[in-house]
This record gives structure tokens, sequence and C-alpha cells, in this order.
């Protein structure tokens, strides 16, 4: 479990489900699928059939990772190639949601990032969504110079995707831009980088 | 106090400086010879005459090369005014509350005629003149907080109040000691502090906010904060950090006094009379240590205080590379003598 280290940086207390919800959108990818696959059996038939699953399939390796929700009987179980593709459904599912619609995020922290950043522009309050993280620690960074977004960083210090500069990955993180916040690590000396360590894996 | 206008610069040339009396009335925040956190906020009530604290807001020699600076930075970066759609009350309290400080005291510079809705602003110094009707945005070139803050020195951010938090849901910064108002907008008052070393633990934060979140209309509050600058330069954001950043490694035994500058932050808070939320303005004043000096109390004061600061503020405020030569430099100002109990400005 991500332990905070400093009090911008979120944490994510694991799902429970809100039994009261009149509809539950659940958005996980193949890690977090077993969070909520844990929670399903702690509920009842009636909560699964007002329940719809966005589901981020990752790469092909032979099984189907979206047998174990099929079995469930949801309302929706929609499988998505990418998180990009899901958020876009996402973001169109909240538009037309009601009062009474929990949301549920798991998986890894990158996806969790863009559930509640999608949920916030929709007026949902971030501290209502659950969320639980399972899987890879890698992050989303924003250059604060070029104000780039460099997704999956595994390392620290990393290079920023947009501008190049090397960047200081820090724990200050941003709930509305969805990213923790990447700093010019050699500013005052240039060329002078610290070895590169794999933080984030 | 008597305001010329001086034509200078705080970036490229750094023509910035202190006249003999802005040197006087520098807010020089050390209270004792030992560096101590604390929150020591007290009351915004006026000062001595001349004194920064005479008025709510200081307009002080430097207005319009700052206000030129700002314009500058705003230019480059309009991500430097930030103000999420629930704030637009909020900015109308400040304009309100900015322009007539300004007005009262200052009516030599500024005007402001009031009939009912319609409002006339005059700006001497910026010559800058506007009819507008309060409460609606079109009639301004700017949104409210914008326009009055391209006319206003220091940086503000105004603070939503909700579930028991402060959130920073509107702000500009172009002369910031190194935060982004891009990446805190948003941001809950725990939130935007956690990269502040060592307050968090000591309870400093928890205090300030329960104290904030009880501020009452009418009864604004302040305190000063501190760090160190390279140049006299007014925009050191983080987004152009890496520009500089540079400046940190030139300072020798042989410039220190031209080059280091205590950067002192006036942080005055007020509520806001139609939205609840505050305004929290941060006003920058930047002295080099050659006018510090001809004061000795503060010289020998300002020593001491940089021998007993904690490592983990060195490094957070960015002093890490030029502290020592700093050090040395000032040593020689620190006779040994006993210094006045207390704070060393009116």
């Amino acid at each position: 479990m991500i332990e905070p280290a400093i009090k911008s940086r979120p944490v994510y207390p694991g799902l429970k489900p809100d039994r009261c919800a009149k509809s539950n959108v659940v958005v996980v990818d193949k890690d977090g699928r077993d969070a909520f696959l844990e929670m399903a059996k702690t509920v009842d038939d009636g909560f699964l059939r007002k329940t719809t699953v966005l589901f981020v399939k990752g790469p092909p390796n032979g099984h189907d990772p979206a047998a174990p929700l099929e079995a469930l009987g949801l309302v929706n179980l929609w499988v998505f190639p990418s998180l990009e593709t899901l958020i876009a459904r996402l973001d169109g599912l909240l538009s037309i949601s009601r009062m009474g619609t929990r949301l549920y995020a798991a998986g890894n922290e990158p996806l969790i990032s863009l559930v509640v950043k999608t949920a916030l522009s929709h007026g949902v309050v971030h501290s209502s969504i659950m969320t639980e993280h399972r899987g890879s620690l890698r992050r989303r960074v924003q250059c604060v110079h070029c104000k780039g977004i460099t997704e999956n960083v595994t390392t620290n210090p990393a290079k920023c995707s947009h501008c190049g500069l090397m960047l200081l990955v820090r724990d200050h993180y941003s709930r509305r831009i969805g990213a923790f916040q990447g700093v010019c690590i050699d500013a005052e000396v240039p060329g002078e980088i610290p070895e590169i360590k794999a933080e984030f894996l | 106090m008597n305001t010329m206008f001086k034509d200078e610069t705080f970036r490229d040339d750094f023509t910035f400086s202190n006249s003999p009396a802005a040197i006087k009335r520098f807010p020089f925040p050390f209270w004792e010879d030992k560096y101590r956190y604390s929150v020591n906020i007290e009351p915004h009530v006026a000062g001595p005459k001349g004194s920064i604290y005479e008025f709510p807001i200081d307009i002080d020699e430097h207005y319009v090369a700052d206000m030129r600076d700002r314009a500058l930075v705003l230019k480059e970066d309009p991500l430097r005014v930030q103000a999420l759609p629930h704030m637009m009350l909020a900015q109308w309290d400040l304009l309100e509350l900015l322009m007539t400080s300004m007005a009262r005291d200052y009516p030599e510079h500024f005007t402001l005629e009031r009939n009912g809705d319609e409002w006339h602003w005059i700006n001497r110094p910026l010559k800058i003149e506007n009819t507008f009707r309060f409460g609606n945005a079109a009639t301004l070139p700017y949104e409210p907080m914008e326009y009055i803050m391209r006319q206003c020195q220091g940086d503000i951010t105004l603070l939503d109040q909700r579930e028991n938090n402060l959130w920073m849901d509107a702000g500009i910064a172009t002369s910031q000691a190194d935060w982004s108002l891009d990446f805190d907008v948003g941001m809950n008052f725990m939130e935007w502090h956690a990269p502040v070393p060592l307050a968090h633990q000591q309870g400093v934060f928890d205090r300030a906010l329960k104290f904030l979140l009880a501020l009452q209309l009418g009864k604004p509050v302040r305190r000063l904060n501190w760090t160190m600058t390279i140049n006299p330069r007014l925009d050191t954001s983080p987004e152009n950090y890496h520009k500089w950043g540079v400046d940190r490694v030139t300072v020798t035994p042989e410039n220190v006094g031209d080059k280091v500058h205590l950067r002192v932050e006036l942080q005055a808070l007020w509520r806001l009379p139609r939205s609840n939320a505050i305004a929290f303005s941060i006003r920058a004043y930047l002295i080099k240590l050659n006018e510090l000096v001809t004061d000795l109390d503060k010289a020998r004061r300002l020593h001491r205080v940089l021998q007993t600061i904690p490592p983990e503020l060195v490094g957070y405020k960015g002093i890490t590379r030029y502290l020592d030569v700093t050090r040395d430099w000032l040593a020689k100002y620190d006779d040994g003598k006993p210094t006045p109990v207390g704070f060393l400005f009116q």
C-alpha cells in the first residue's frame, strides 16, 4: 500500500461497496480487476445488476482477462484496448450519470489519477470516489517548465518526453492535473545529473 | 510615504535598488538572534507613518517597475493567473478591497468613484482609467482579479472555505518564491503546503488553518516569511527555474553584497464579504546585502540567524550553494555585541 510521503500525495484506502448507491461505475485495469472481484464476493446480485465496469484489458497474453468479470452478471461490461479510450467513454458516461451514482477506481496510479481528474470535471467530489492502488508504481508526471505530461514514469530522475529536460520527480501531486510534479534537476549546474534510479516500478 | 516611482528592472540588467528610505522601512523579519519556526500571525493593523504597515496595501517606490515586470511575466505565461469558475464573486470582493484601500490611502495616485454599480477607476501612475459595472466582468478588459492585480504589488491567492479547509481556487503569481500556481490551484491548505519541511510535524499548519478558518471580516491578519534570492529577481517561479537556477552558482566572496538578496514576504489575509473567501496576499520585498548591512544590528542578527537555520530549511529555501559564502561575508559585521530585543524596523 502507498504510504503518504507528503500531504499532497494521495492515498488510496481501498474499495468498499456503497450499498445505498443507485448505480455503480467501476474502472479497473488488469491488476485492479482483482480488487473489484474481491469486493464483488461481498455484495449481492442486486448490487452487480446496477454496476457498469470499464476495463482496460492490457496486452494479450493468451488468457481472456475479462472472463472473470463476464461471469458476474453485470449490467454492462465494457472492455477497452487502452486507458485513453476508456477515459473517453468514462467522460461520456459521467455526463449522463445521475445523482446516486458511485464511482470506483482500482489499478495503477495513472488510471486512478485520470478517473479522479475526469470525475472532477463533472463536479464529483474527489473524496467520494472509492480507490484502491494495485500493480505498478509508475507515475504520470507534469513538467513544471513546459507543462507536458510524461506517462508511465518509472525512474527518478526522468526525462520530460516533451521538452527533454531531466526532471526530479517530486511527491507533490495535483489532483486537478492528475500528475506528480517534475522539476529540472540540473538547473543550477547544467549536466550535473544524479544516478537514475528505478523508483517507481 | 512620499512616493517617487523608480525606473528599474527585476531581470536582465537588474537595476533594482532601494532608496535610503526604503532600506529603513524594509521589513527585516527576525526578532531574535536565532532561527525559529513559528506561525507568527498578528492583526494587520495600521503601523507608524511611512512604515510598510501604515496602510493595508503598501504602494512603494518600486510600484511602476514592479507592475511592468508582472506584465512581462503574464505576456510570456498566461497560466500565472488562474481562477476556477466558482471564484468570480471572490474576484469582485478582492477588486473592491484593493480599489477602496488604494484610493483611500493614496488619493494622489488612485481615484475611485462609485455610483451604485457604476464604478469609475483612475490609476495615475500606470495611466489607466476605466468605467465599469461592478459584478459584470464583461465591462472590464480582464477578469476582476487580473485587472486589479495588474495594478497592485504582490501576488495573491483567493481561498474558498469549505469542508473545514481552505482551497486555493484562484490566484495570480508572478513574483513567487518557487511555487507553481498552475500546479497548486484546486489544492487545500495542507496540500499546497505539503512540500514545506518540519512545520507539519510541529503542528504549525494545523494551528494556522484553525486560526484562519475563524478569520473575521474587517479583522485582517499578517505574518512575515523570508527566503534569499540571487539578483533582485521577482519571477523566481518553478516554471522558469531552468533559466534562473544557474544564478545560484554565481555567488563569490567579491559579489555577495550585490548578488545575494534577502527576500521578505508580507503575507496578509482578509476575509471577503460576499464570497466568504479569504484573500491571501504575498508581497515580496527585496534588499541586497550591501543595503542591509548599512544597519549593523540587522547585519549582525542575519549572520547569527544563518548560523542556526536547520539543514532541511536550507535545502527547501534553495540557499545551499551560497550559504557558506554568505555567512563568511556577513561574519565581518558580527562584532559579538548584543542586538536590540524584538523587531529592528518600525
